[in-house]
């Protein structure tokens, strides 16, 4: 199996969100990038564990600065094979596709993956976007991938459930939780993701469908009215005259 | 001219009237296009909502998204939609990105709101810890609209259905099977959601949890570490890694309020939090606060609430 693993950069869960210039941008003072846990924890993970049973290829890809280069070591220390970054501050989830499905055409992989979402944007935009411009079969929310041949097996949410679906490779496929368990990348694996290949290519020119016009945060919340822990029906009235939600 | 894609195999979703009166706010001209099993009679009364013709493709299950792209695709090049609108749902997340690279037409994930006046629309953004403004600069454009956003409205009569066929060509993928457990309110759709996290200390206690939902006629959710450790299914899972709620009222019982988990669940109109430690940060997010002992206060509340019901009628 030759895999491609298309990882974002997302602000560490515990980062304070701010913006700056008018609303118009992300503050990124003082906020540290992780790699996005979805591609990390899921596509990566299930690419590696693939790769390890059946034998294969681990290429993974990021549309980023010299600055996310952080996060392609963690990627290979974790025991992907060599990666990819296409140099490009990435605008929109369309700008991102379009690199990643234009490098990927001519390559041979038989899988692409991403995460479901990123946790910055959560837009679950940029896998259905490499597939459709690749005119490549998509399998969204995957929570479990088993490989036999050039036959796919999958898991995948439902509204209320799970579904079990084939597909061919090659394919292309967003992760969910349950696909695999995150790894803690050892002294080994951060030694060698030293030494492994890294390709930097320039972009294409793209042109943006989408931008932020502004950002704002949400109204604080008024302080907490306190219900004594005996008297439930009080709760019950209040939710029911004041709140009005039941 | 505004083009819906609703998911019709189970039904009319609240989803799916949410996304109908969206496109009526939007255009006096909506036409819905949907596949699946929904009859004629059930379908025209779409119209109600807004629609002024729904098209339905009954050869398509709904479940390819590259099929649901080209079907969309054809239909919003015969109507001449400039906007087409999605529930962003597990279908909407699958095929609306699809329908962008093909109709070169930029994608609103996500959208919480109608337009504002400059044309942009609102997103949640940071897992709900912001939201954004998103600007199009296509001449066509996609909106998928996160459930519970909006209310359905009423706005005409009963429209005209019409079936069609041809544009969506073959499936790639093959469903093996289908589980779905029965009686179950799907949690992304869910107007009232009871939660419970490591408070709650087994998974043998859940039975009070989902007491209180029943009563309730809640759909149930749970902490990240709750689903980790095999306590409750994964697809509760809420938070920033989790599924992205906004109920009308979530009830939180055992649950310490850390950041990732207010990030799924900060939309929420009331909150409303049980926690033994009347420390826990999850009381700063709160309307209503119990400090208590969820093992007394969950069947407490559940007794209370079936009072309360036995007055409504
Ligand atoms: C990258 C990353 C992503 C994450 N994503 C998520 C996510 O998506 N969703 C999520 O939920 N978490 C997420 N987490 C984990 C998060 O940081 C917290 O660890 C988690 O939410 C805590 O779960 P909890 O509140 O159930 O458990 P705890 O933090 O252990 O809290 C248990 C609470 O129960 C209370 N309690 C104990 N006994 C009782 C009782 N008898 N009655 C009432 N209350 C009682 C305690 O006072 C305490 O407040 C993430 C963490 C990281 C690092």
């Amino acid at each position: 199996m030759n895999i491609l693993v298309c990882i974002s950069k997302a602000p560490d869960t515990t980062s304070k969100i701010a913006f700056t210039n008018n609303s118009t941008q992300f503050d990124e003072n003082g906020v540290q990038y992780i790699v996005n846990p979805y591609d990390e924890w899921y596509a990566l993970v299930r690419a590696l564990e693939l790769k390890e049973s059946i034998g294969g290829n681990v290429t993974i890809i990021t549309v980023g600065t010299t600055a996310d280069e952080a996060i392609i070591r963690k990627a290979l220390a974790i025991g992907a094979d060599e990666a990819v970054r296409i140099d490009a501050d990435p605008k929109d989830a369309y700008f991102v596709a379009m690199q990643i499905s234009s490098y990927a055409k001519s390559k041979g992989f038989d899988i692409v993956m991403t995460g479901k979402e990123t946790i910055n944007y959560n837009g679950s935009q940029v896998g259905g976007m490499i597939a459709e411009a690749m005119d490549l079969p998509f399998v969204s929310l995957a929570t479990k991938l088993d490989a036999s041949g050039s036959k796919l097996t999958l898991e995948r949410e439902i509204v209320g459930g799970v579904q079990v679906v084939e597909v061919q490779t090659p394919a292309v496929i967003s992760c969910a939780k349950g696909m695999a368990e995150q790894r803690i990348p050892n002294m080994r694996g951060i030694m060698a993701a030293r030494t492994k290949p890294l390709t930097v290519i320039p972009a294409e020119t793209v042109e943006d469908l989408t931008s932020y016009a502004s950002y704002s945060m949400p109204n604080a919340k008024s302080s907490v009215k306190m219900i004594d822990p005996s008297n439930m029906d009080e709760l019950v009235a209040l939710l029911h005259n004041e709140a009005k939600v039941i | 001219m505004v083009l819906v894609y609703i998911n019709s195999t189970t039904g009319l979703s609240k989803a799916a009237l949410e996304t109908v009166t969206y496109g009526k706010k939007l255009s006096g001209d909506v036409t819905v296009i949907t596949n699946g099993a929904a009859s004629n009679e059930q379908l025209a009364q779409l119209g109600e909502y807004g629609a002024s013709r729904v098209l339905v493709d009954r050869s398509v299950n709904g479940e390819d998204p590259q099929q649901l792209a080209r079907l969309i695709a054809g239909v919003a090049d015969q109507v001449s939609a400039s906007t087409v609108i999605f529930s962003h749902d597990i279908y909407g997340k699958a095929v609306a990105p699809r329908l962008s690279v093909r109709m070169k037409a930029g994608l609103v994930a996500g959208a919480i709101a109608i337009p504002e006046a400059d044309g942009s629309v609102k997103v949640n953004v940071f897992s709900g810890k912001a939201a954004g403004f998103v600007k199009v600069a296509s001449s066509k454009q996609i909106i998928s609209l996160l459930p519970n956003s909006i209310q359905p409205e009423k706005a005409g009569n009963a429209c005209e259905v019409a079936e069609i066929s041809g544009l969506a060509g073959e499936s790639a993928i093959t469903i093996l099977e289908t589980k779905k457990p029965e009686g179950n309110i799907p949690l992304p759709e869910a107007e009232l959601v009871v939660s419970a996290g490591r408070g709650l200390k087994g998974p043998e206690n859940w039975g009070m949890v989902e007491d209180l939902a029943e009563a309730l006629g809640a759909a149930t959710a749970c902490s990240r570490p709750v689903a980790d450790i095999g306590w409750r299914p994964h697809h509760e899972h809420v938070g920033q890694t989790g599924v992205a709620i906004r109920p009308n009222l979530y009830i939180a019982a055992g649950i310490s309020g850390a950041i990732q988990h207010l990030a799924g669940v900060n939309g929420s109109k009331v909150i409303v939090v049980i926690n033994t430690d009347s420390e826990a940060p999850f009381f700063k997010a709160a309307d209503y606060g119990v400090v208590g002992d969820a093992f007394e206060v969950i069947p407490r509340l559940t007794e209370a609430v079936k009072r309360f019901k036995a007055t409504q009628h």
